[in-house]
Parts: structure tokens; C-alpha cells; sequence
């Protein structure tokens, strides 16, 4: 039973690939007749009947011709996998229940062209290409997530039936690739603003902030906040303008964990509180995080929501 | 690892598949019904129609209904739904339906696959070489649709056809091995559709006023020989057929199972000589005069005519000896004689009184035979190959009416007068002389050399050949050419066109011939004969697999290994540049891999001054070529390579 199971990794991957170049050797192509190679056979053996039934000596020669194409068919199709060399790249994060697309770097090193190659990392999402001869080409390998976290990029199946269809010749790539998944926003109003950090920054007075241009209102921002003027003037749109001050921000946000409903299930509290981290971002707030044993403090840099999407994706896992 | 294979077929898929049907169908057109050919045009422009128009495929009620028509009109046609064309003719139609529903992949690949199986079936009604060459091309077609369906949009089409063509050529070693190794197995493996081997033209196994002639015109050929030695002249070449003996006042047949033996002293050396027999659907195989030396599972029948345990319905060859001067039965079965001297009663009694006449002023056998073909020559009978229709009484309207006929209506005339007049006579079927192909020597016999000629016996001589169309067109023995009014005097450019013409032909003729004798007639006996000149006697089929499969893992491995290790060529820059590079290995000056072409330079200028000054140029040039604004001073780097020490 363990030797069968150690064959079946050897033979189908299920360990890692690693993050190294991978070369498509012999070992890993496997083929068999596609059901088109099935039909073709039944026909060849008809034929053969027939030719010899009737005694047609062409009859047997485009029998036996058919059935050299069929086997060099059979090396060709080996081949447009063969050498085929796949380098892992990059994969940005997404939120969970989202595609997560991980980047694949395929050279050709043959002088033609590889084509009609599929990758599935999922079956209802295949990724069908031609690398042409000597070239390299990026692909990104779509996989559904589901929960938030490390997403693993599943075993691909890379398949291929060209240049015949007689046969299919698959491999299984498995490259340690990872997805950072955030939870799933929940769009919940922004909690009140706490007290401000910053010592004697008073509730910003008119004329202190400076303007700095519209943007597209999120569903978490206040009616109050709303350029109603600059609205109207946008013909044809349904969409509504918020003024952003640039500088000192109005409101500083401490999104804690306390201040979502204990009785909702955590995942669920996570997403309230990333839908907060989006919407305290989008508005240009200071804010920050705090979840049970972690703390982020308030600031507005850049890093500030990639740092809380982070913390709320690998919180508790 | 099975996905469905319901992928939709993209729109540029289709004309593939559609140029792939119809190369497989057109030929079929020749031989088929005109409603047919029509239905299958007709689907075929409604298939273009919606393509172009991008329009939607008809739904599968209306195709099923079309399905159904279909088959009823086939089977009114053919009066069944298999056998050879009527199966032809619903494959056709099948094909022509598929473009209608071409909605998948896997539609496609039925499509393919219909249309490879459509090529067997034209070799059906012809394997000549032209049939050989078109069906390439509609293999290739065909192959290329296929390589379209699996290779996605983004293939160009001249790729395509490219590739296709590639792989069919690797295909071809494989078909050789196969056509060579295959275990061949002789003859139908069941009994073949009644229609199987029809249309065959010949001659018939009876003999009726007009049978002979409508032959007259057919330039098909009937059989090729090839003697071991000299072929004897024309004038001699008796191909004997059917004996016919019974009449009945308008048809001569054979006697069927007739018992008798045949006696033949040999009296000229025997020629040696082989057959290829076209096939005729009869037993019998037009050896010459009489066979001393018989092929296998041939038998020789009382009157002298070969036959074969089987129905002669393929091309085959078969090897005799004959010799053209014999004695045959001089002591004849009297029943056989009594047999011979039958005539209708109350038949053409012109003719027998005339004979009656002979009878009683002549003792001599010899003298009838004598007054009769006189009567021939001599009284402004015509040869003609469109006689007047004869009535009830035709050897009597013949004789003394219309005289005009062909060989059968001499030959027949003849043998009414001698049996009427005493001597034992018979019909004699078969062909007379042929024409000798300067290009390969073989001797091409056709349907238009078919003739009738009589038999008689005399005391003491036995059998004896009378060719009375002789007395009357001595032409259409010696050259075995048919005199036509006005045909004598053609012009001269007229004359060394057909003599050009003529010659082609010959060629043409002899390409066939070797086509038919060297590819088409291979056989179990011939991959005997192959193996044994091998050295290798008395091959099994095991030893064949075996050999076979040796062979194919031979040619697999050498395929494999040929395109796997296929890398692209690298510019001709870098060639010129690796070029110099193994100029300076010879001075074991290796380049480093992370050397630039200046640091390697600096290396040489330091290591070996001497090569210093003419590698400076080539660097100096590949730099040029590889960096510089001038694109094209490929030259400039050749030469200084080419100054290199």
C-alpha cells in the first residue's frame, strides 16, 4: 500500500514542484488515445476488413498510411509538451471568493510553434495557448478561492491534443505557488470616529484642510459628505461626487474587533472589519487595527491597508 | 483525464472541414445517381450558405427527416441499404448531412474521420494511378481539417497545410514497413455483396448476334502478357475462351459439364508466358491455343479452355506454357462428334441446302471448308461492326441477304455450313492478337481484340482452327485492326501526331502496367517471394508481427529522436560569432561564458598578441552588426572571420 502510494507521487505529483524552472521530461508526460483516437482505430480496423475483404491493394496502402499518421500523431502530441519549460511567477493577492491568478512563465525553446496547450488548475476555468516557436509567454492560471488565507495554487493539469486529437497527453505541475486571500468584505457603515491620537489635532476646522478634487462616492460615505453642485454637473450619471481634502483627515479610526457584534460568527466579523479597512481607506481616514493580540497602529501610509488586509487574512490561521 | 469533448467548433473550423468533405465526395460523383450528386450539391450550398451568413444550423427534426428521406430514395434506388453502393451512397450523404451539424469538436472529428473512411471506398470502382494521386491530395485536405480542428484559430492556413503535409510524409515509412510486413491474407473473408465486383466488361459466357461487337469499340484491356522469349506475330495469338457448342438458331452456349478428356501432342516447342488478367467475373483465363504448362488450381477442360477453381473477379497473374502447333483429340468421343453435327431443326434452310448441295458434289472435307470461306471472300461480304438487325432465320438472312457482319456472324455462319454439311464444328470464343507496348515489351490484349473464330474436326487431324473472318478482312488477323472506309489515307502531320499520340500512350500504358504489376498485385505470394529473396524462407505471420513491430519501434525511435531535438537555429550573427569563437578554441583560446566580446579581447591582446589585430576586426564587425545602426554588415563580419589566421 505504501509503495503504491510513494508510485502514484512519483507518477502524479502531489508533492511540490518548488519555485525552480521546471522542465516537461518524459517521465511526466503521460498519453492515451483521446475518444477521437478511439473512433479513429474503429474506423482504421473497418477499413482494414474492407481493403482486405475486397482485396484493394490502395486500400490497405491509405489503411497503413492512416495508421503511420496515427503514430506519428501520437510523438507529435508528446512532443508539443515536451521540454516545455514553466517557470512560477508572481500572484497578487485577491479577497476571498475571487479569482486568484497565478502568474506562468512557458518558453518554447523549439523551433515551432506549441499549440493548444490547456492548464486547469480548476476544471471549469481552463487556459488554452500558443507558445510560438522560440518565444516565451506569460500565462496566468485562474483558481477560485474560498476562504481567506494562504490560497496553494492546486495541482495543474497542462493537457494537450494538437496537432491530431488522437491522442491526449496531460502532466501535472505542482509549483509552490501562494495566494494571499483576504476575507471577504462585508459593507457595514464605518463605526463612529474614536478619540483622535494625534495630540491636539482638534475635529478639523474649515479652511484648515486643504481641497484636493471629487471622487466617486463609496456606499460608506456619509450624505453629508456629498458634493451635491459637482454632482449635477456630471450629465447622465447616476454616480455621486465626495469632496477629498487632502491633510489632515476629519475622522481617526480605530476598527476593533470589540466593536462587532459577538454574536456573529468570526469569520463574518472579519469581513465586517475588511470592509472597514476598504472603506476607512478609500475615504483617505487615518485608521487602524486591532484584533485580539495584534495592533496596528493608526496611519495613513500607503502600506497601511495591504498591512491590515494581511493581518485580518492570517488572523488566527 | 476524459473531458468532454463538447467544445464549440469555431467558425473558421468549418470551411476546413467542409474543402476536407467535399474532396471526398466529388469523386464518387462520377458513378452516382443525378438526384443523388444533386441532393448532396444542394446540402452542401446550404451548408455554405449558413456559414457565411453566420446563420444558425438546422435543427436535428429536419435532419432526421432529411435522414429518413434520404435512405427511402437510396433504398428505391439500390433496392437495398448495403452492399457496395448503396452503402457508398448513404456514406455520401451522411457526410454531406454532417456539414449541417457541424456544432463541436467532436463533430469535426466525425467529419474527419467519415471523410478518411470515404477514401477506401473510392478505391471501389478504381485504383489507377490518377485515383492514387487525387486521394493524396484529399488525404492531405482532410489531414489538414483535422490538424485546423486541434490547433485552435491561431494557426495560419499555408502552417497548416505545411505540417500536415509534414506529418503524412513521416507517416510514409510506416506505411511502407506495413505494406511490405503486414500479414496478407488472401480473398474475401465472407461472401462479398452481390454487387461487389460489377461493371466489369468481357466476354460473355454465350454468344449472340451483336455480343462481340459492342466489345469492338471498348478500349479497356482485357488482360497483359509477357512472354519469356520472342512473342510470336500476331497472326498466331489465339487467346481461347468459352467453346461454345449448343445452338439454338440465334444463341451459341457452352455444353455445360461436359465430360471428355483432352489429348494434345505437342508437336512446336511451348512458349512460356504470364497472364495479368483483368478481372471478368468468369472461371475461364484465355490461355493460348493449347497449355502444356498450367498454374496452380487450373484445370484444363475438354475443349481445350483453362479454368480456374475460382471466379477470376481481381487483377491476377498467372503463368502458362502453350504451344501454337498440336494435335488435339484426333480420336474424339463420338458422343462429343454427334454433339458437334447438332443443328436447330427447321432452321435456316437456305443455309442447309446450300451445304446439302456441297455435301453431295464433294468427297473431301477439306473441299467444303474450302467452298465456304470462297463463298466469303468471294461474294461482297462486308466486315462491319453495325450489321442490319438479322430476323428469325439469321444465318439464312445473314448468308444470303445483308452479308454484312462481324467476326461472331462469319464464325457462326461457318460452323452452320460445315455441321449442316457433315463435319463436326464448333464456336470459339476468346480474343486474337494484341498490341506489343514498345516501352515495357508487354504484349496489351483489349476488349476490342475479342473474336469468334470456329472449330472442326476432321479424320485423322483432330481439331482444327478455321478463322473465317479472315477470307473476309485478312487485316483484322494479321494486325488485328479493324478496316474502316476512308481510314487509309491520313495526312502526313496527321499521321506523326497519332504516331506521337500513339506513343504516349504507350508509355502511359506501360506506367499502368507497372503500377498494377508491382504495387497493386502484392500479395501473399508476393511477400512470400520478397522474404524468400531476403533470405528468409518460410515466414509465418508470427515472424512478420515480429519483424513488424521491430520495424515500427525502429522507425518510431528514429522519428522521436528527429523532432524531438528539433532546437531553433540561433541568428546568423551568433553563428558567425561562434564561428570565431571555435577559431580561437583551435589556439585554445576559450571564451568564458560571462566574457563580453571586449573582454575577451583584452584577453587576447594580452595571451596572444599575434591573433590580436585580425580578432580585433571581427569584434569590431560583430559589435557592429549586434549594436549598430547599420543592420546589414553580415558580410563585413564573414570576412573577418574569414581573415582570421
Amino acid at each position: 500500500m505504501k509503495l503504491l502510494a510513494q508510485l502514484k507521487q512519483t507518477l502524479f505529483r502531489w508533492q511540490s514542484d518548488g519555485t525552480a524552472p521546471l522542465r516537461l521530461g518524459q517521465r511526466r508526460i503521460f498519453i492515451i488515445p483521446s475518444r477521437g483516437g478511439l473512433l479513429f482505430v474503429t474506423a482504421l480496423v473497418v477499413m482494414l476488413i474492407g481493403a482486405i475483404n475486397y482485396s484493394l491493394a490502395l486500400g490497405h496502402a491509405l489503411v497503413f498510411l492512416l495508421a503511420g499518421l496515427g503514430l506519428v500523431g501520437m510523438i507529435h502530441t508528446f512532443r508539443n509538451l515536451y521540454d516545455l519549460v514553466i517557470t512560477p511567477g508572481r500572484c497578487d493577492a485577491v479577497f476571498a471568493g475571487e479569482m486568484a491568478y497565478f502568474e506562468l512563465r512557458l518558453d518554447n525553446e523549439r523551433a515551432t510553434a506549441r499549440r493548444a496547450l490547456t492548464f486547469e488548475a480548476d476544471a471549469e476555468h481552463p487556459v488554452t495557448v500558443t507558445v510560438d516557436a522560440g518565444k516565451m509567454l506569460k500565462i496566468a492560471i485562474p483558481q477560485r478561492t474560498i476562504r481567506r488565507g494562504w490560497c496553494e495554487l492546486s495541482r495543474i493539469r497542462l493537457s494537450s491534443e494538437y496537432p491530431l486529437g488522437l491522442f491526449h497527453a496531460w502532466s501535472y505541475l505542482q509549483p509552490a505557488m501562494r495566494c494571499l486571500v483576504f476575507p471577504t468584505p462585508v459593507m457595514t457603515p464605518l463605526p463612529g470616529a474614536s478619540a483622535t491620537s494625534r495630540q491636539g489635532a482638534q475635529r478639523g476646522a474649515a479652511g484648515q484642510e486643504d481641497f484636493s478634487g471629487f471622487r466617486l462616492r463609496q456606499p460608506a460615505d456619509s450624505l453629508h459628505h456629498v458634493a451635491w453642485k459637482a454632482s449635477a454637473r456630471i450629465p447622465d450619471s447616476n454616480d455621486l461626487l465626495v469632496k477629498q481634502f487632502a491633510g489632515g483627515s476629519a475622522l481617526e479610526l480605530q476598527l476593533d474587533w470589540a466593536l462587532t457584534d459577538p454574536a456573529l460568527p468570526d469569520e463574518t466579523r472579519l469581513g465586517i472589519l475588511c470592509g472597514w479597512v476598504l472603506q476607512a481607506d478609500a475615504s483617505g481616514q487615518r485608521y487602524g487595527l486591532r484584533l485580539p493580540g495584534h495592533e496596528i497602529a493608526r496611519a495613513d501610509t500607503k502600506n497601511q491597508r495591504l498591512a491590515c488586509l494581511q493581518l485580518l487574512a492570517l488572523f488566527a490561521l | 483525464m476524459s473531458r468532454p469533448a463538447h467544445r464549440p467548433l469555431d467558425q473558421t473550423a468549418r470551411p476546413w472541414l467542409m474543402a476536407a468533405a467535399l474532396a471526398t465526395i466529388l469523386p464518387h460523383l462520377e458513378h452516382q445517381a443525378l438526384w443523388l450528386s444533386s441532393l448532396i450539391g444542394l446540402m452542401l450550398l446550404w451548408a455554405a450558405w449558413l456559414w457565411q451568413r453566420n446563420e444558425r444550423l438546422p435543427n436535428s427534426g429536419l435532419l432526421a427527416i432529411i435522414v429518413c428521406l434520404s435512405c427511402c430514395a437510396v433504398y428505391l434506388e439500390y433496392q437495398t441499404l448495403f452492399g457496395r453502393d448503396a452503402g457508398v451512397a448513404l456514406l455520401v450523404i451522411f457526410m454531406a448531412m454532417k456539414m449541417l451539424e457541424l456544432k463541436n469538436r467532436r463533430d469535426g472529428m466525425v467529419v474527419v474521420t467519415l471523410g478518411y473512411f470515404l477514401l477506401l471506398t473510392h478505391y471501389f470502382y478504381s485504383q489507377s494511378i490518377p485515383t492514387g494521386l487525387w486521394l493524396l491530395i484529399a488525404l492531405w485536405l482532410v489531414t489538414s481539417a483535422l490538424i485546423r480542428l486541434n490547433s485552435g484559430p491561431d494557426a495560419m492556413p499555408r502552417s497548416i497545410l505545411r505540417y500536415a503535409a509534414s506529418l503524412l510524409a513521416q507517416a510514409l515509412p510506416f506505411m511502407l514497413a506495413l505494406y511490405l510486413l503486414f500479414p496478407r491474407i488472401n480473398g474475401p473473408l465472407w461472401g462479398l455483396p452481390q454487387d461487389a465486383h460489377s461493371g466489369k466488361t468481357g466476354l460473355s459466357e454465350q454468344m449472340t448476334p451483336g455480343s462481340i461487337a459492342h466489345l469492338a469499340l471498348n478500349n479497356e484491356i482485357a488482360f497483359r502478357v509477357r512472354f519469356d522469349a520472342e512473342i510470336p506475330p500476331g497472326k498466331l495469338l489465339y487467346w481461347r475462351g468459352p467453346v461454345m457448342e449448343y445452338f439454338d438458331g440465334t444463341t451459341w452456349r457452352p455444353q455445360p459439364n461436359r465430360p471428355g478428356s483432352e489429348r494434345i501432342e505437342v508437336i512446336a516447342t511451348p512458349l512460356s508466358y504470364e497472364i495479368t488478367l483483368e478481372p471478368h467475373n468468369q472461371r475461364w483465363l484465355l490461355a493460348l491455343d493449347a497449355p502444356t504448362g498450367m498454374p496452380p488450381e487450373t484445370g484444363l477442360n475438354g475443349t481445350l479452355t483453362a479454368t480456374h477453381r475460382q471466379i477470376i473477379n481481381e487483377r491476377r497473374q498467372f503463368r502458362f506454357a502453350s504451344t501454337l502447333d498440336y494435335r488435339f483429340n484426333v480420336a474424339e468421343n463420338p458422343n462429343i462428334l454427334r454433339r458437334n453435327l447438332q443443328l436447330p431443326a427447321g432452321r435456316n434452310p437456305q443455309t442447309l441446302k446450300l451445304a446439302g448441295e456441297w455435301r453431295a458434289t464433294t468427297k473431301e472435307p477439306e473441299e467444303v471448308v474450302n467452298k465456304a470461306l470462297t463463298l466469303f471472300a468471294e461474294q461482297n461480304f462486308v466486315y462491319s461492326l453495325q450489321p442490319p438487325l438479322l430476323g428469325p432465320e439469321g444465318i439464312d438472312d445473314f448468308l444470303f441477304s445483308s452479308r454484312r457482319g462481324f467476326c461472331e456472324h462469319y464464325a457462326a455462319a461457318f460452323v452452320v455450313l460445315m455441321r449442316a454439311a457433315g463435319i463436326p464444328a464448333r464456336v470459339v470464343g476468346g480474343y486474337q492478337g494484341g498490341e506489343v507496348n514498345p516501352v515495357d515489351g508487354y504484349l496489351t490484349v483489349r476488349q476490342s481484340d475479342a473474336h469468334a473464330w470456329s472449330e472442326i474436326w476432321l479424320e485423322g487431324r483432330g481439331w482444327i482452327r478455321i478463322d473465317p473472318t479472315a477470307a473476309v478482312s485478312p487485316a483484322r488477323i494479321e494486325n488485328g485492326r479493324i478496316d474502316q472506309p476512308g481510314s487509309a489515307t491520313l495526312p502526313a502531320l496527321s499521321q506523326l501526331r497519332t504516331a506521337w499520340l500513339k506513343n504516349l500512350r504507350h508509355r502511359w500504358e506501360a506506367i499502368n502496367n507497372a503500377w498494377n504489376q508491382q504495387i497493386l498485385s502484392y500479395d501473399m505470394q508476393r511477400q512470400r517471394q520478397l522474404l524468400a529473396r531476403l533470405g528468409w524462407q518460410e515466414a509465418g505471420w508470427q515472424d512478420l508481427v515480429i519483424l513488424l513491430a521491430l520495424c515500427c519501434t525502429i522507425l518510431l525511435g528514429a522519428i522521436t529522436a528527429w523532432t524531438l531535438h528539433q532546437k531553433p537555429q540561433p541568428d546568423p550573427a551568433t553563428r558567425l560569432w561562434h564561428k570565431a569563437l571555435r577559431h580561437l578554441a583551435r589556439r585554445q583560446v576559450n571564451c568564458a561564458r560571462w566574457e563580453t566580446p571586449n573582454a575577451l579581447l583584452h584577453r587576447v591582446q594580452t595571451e596572444h598578441p599575434m591573433l590580436a589585430e585580425p580578432f580585433g576586426r571581427v569584434v569590431n564587425a560583430y559589435l557592429d552588426v549586434r549594436y549598430g545602426r547599420t543592420s546589414n554588415n553580415l558580410n563585413l563580419l564573414r570576412e573577418a572571420i574569414a581573415q582570421l589566421p
